[in-house]
């Protein structure tokens, strides 16, 4: 295994269309970096990510799972992204049972235009995860 | 319907320890409707499963079906080309399924992952609340359609008892008082009067256990 300092996580970043999606884009095309470790995936609502969706990601070997919505009151699907935190909240729940730390898992809401909010999430996301080492599950032990 | 809830984690994996191929069955009629043993329910338990295998560095296959009732042979017969295939068979039916799974295929071990709690119906989005005790001499005729006998703490057939407290049960006051429901319901249907008749101490043992039924076929 790779020395800590080496870690380079991988993060599953399930966008929700309306939103986080765009707000990738805008951070894109503002200049804003973020780690490249953290993989989008574009979903048409928050509310589309199933419990199972994250779990997979996990069993796949992410280290670490995004779930990115629109701020509350305005998810264009009306509870999608409440839909979404409470999922995430069983998911987390869930992990824990098998032993893996349930804040492997976060959800935040965010708008079309917070370019900058989105590649602050993904940074802080990306140390908290590197801190926490790689996945148990990835790693077998 | 039949209520249940899933075993924590370590308990199943307790019962399983040991096979590398295992068979999850879940069931498609009351442990679906209460989120405890329905197809999402079974995948769910077995990526919980596979990620705790992966994290431990133990092998696990898992097959999953779900069937529409565990609590009928004929039904249960259907999963014989799964069964086969595993070492052992996880059901997430009621206890009533759990058994004829085993019946039908006395070879293998079948393990259940509910417990099974009661019979009931649901109060709210993922709330249920128990409201029946298969007692086998339905009383529902003289309570307006409540049964004190599980709803009243006390199972009292003349109540309401001294303890009735503005509706609530002395018991636990986040319940409500059955008997206070049953003179409201009563009292809405002007059939007062069967709260005034006494009813004597029922027989306990209308069902001898185990129940049987036998019926003609119509
Ligand atoms: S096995 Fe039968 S009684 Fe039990 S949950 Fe399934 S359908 Fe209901
Ligand atoms: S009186 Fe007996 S059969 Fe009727 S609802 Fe109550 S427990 Fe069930």
């Amino acid at each position: 295994m790779k020395a800590k300092g080496a870690f380079l996580p991988d993060i599953v970043a399930f966008c929700c269309a309306q939103s986080a999606y765009q707000a990738a884009d805008t951070a894109g095309s503002m200049r804003i970096t973020y780690p490249e470790n953290i993989r989008v995936i574009r979903v048409p609502c928050a509310g589309r990510v199933d419990v199972l969706h994250i779990l997979r990601a996990f069993e796949k070997g992410a280290d670490g799972v995004l779930v990115l919505g629109c701020h509350e009151e305005a998810c264009r699907h009306l509870s999608g992204n409440i839909r979404a935190k409470n999922r995430v909240q069983r998911v987390n729940t869930l992990l824990q049972e098998v032993g893996i730390d349930g804040k492997r898992v976060e959800m935040f809401t965010l708008a079309p235009n917070q370019g900058s909010r989105f590649a602050r999430i993904a940074n802080e996301v990306n140390e908290r995860i590197k801190e926490l080492g790689p996945s148990p599950v990835k790693s077998g032990a | 319907m039949i209520v249940a809830e899933r075993k924590p984690l370590e308990d199943i994996r307790e019962m399983i320890a040991g096979y590398k191929k295992i068979l999850i069955v879940g069931c498609g009629t009351c442990v679906t409707i209460c989120w405890a043993g329905g197809e999402k329910e079974v995948a769910v338990l077995s990526s919980q499963l596979r990620l705790a295998s992966k994290k431990d560095g133990n092998e696990l296959e898992i097959l999953e079906a779900t069937i529409e009732r565990q609590c009928e042979k004929e039904l249960v017969e259907a999963l014989k080309d799964k069964v086969q295939q595993v070492e052992a068979v996880l059901s997430m039916g009621c206890g009533a399924g759990v058994q004829p799974i085993a019946e039908i295929f006395p070879d293998m071990p079948v393990y259940p992952a509910l417990n099974t709690t009661f019979v009931g119906m649901p109060e709210g989005e993922g709330v249920w609340v128990e409201t029946c005790r298969a007692c086998g001499d339905c009383f529902l005729d003289k309570t307006g359609g409540i049964c004190p006998i599980v709803r009243c703490a006390k199972g009292l057939l003349n109540g309401p008892c001294g303890g009735t407290n503005n509706g609530k049960c002395e018991i636990d006051s986040e319940k409500d008082c059955a008997w206070t429901l049953i003179y409201r319901r009563l009292e809405q249907q002007g059939r007062l009067d069967a709260m005034r008749k006494y009813y004597p101490p029922r027989n306990f043992q209308a069902v001898i256990r185990p129940g049987k039924v036998e019926t003609l076929p119509a």
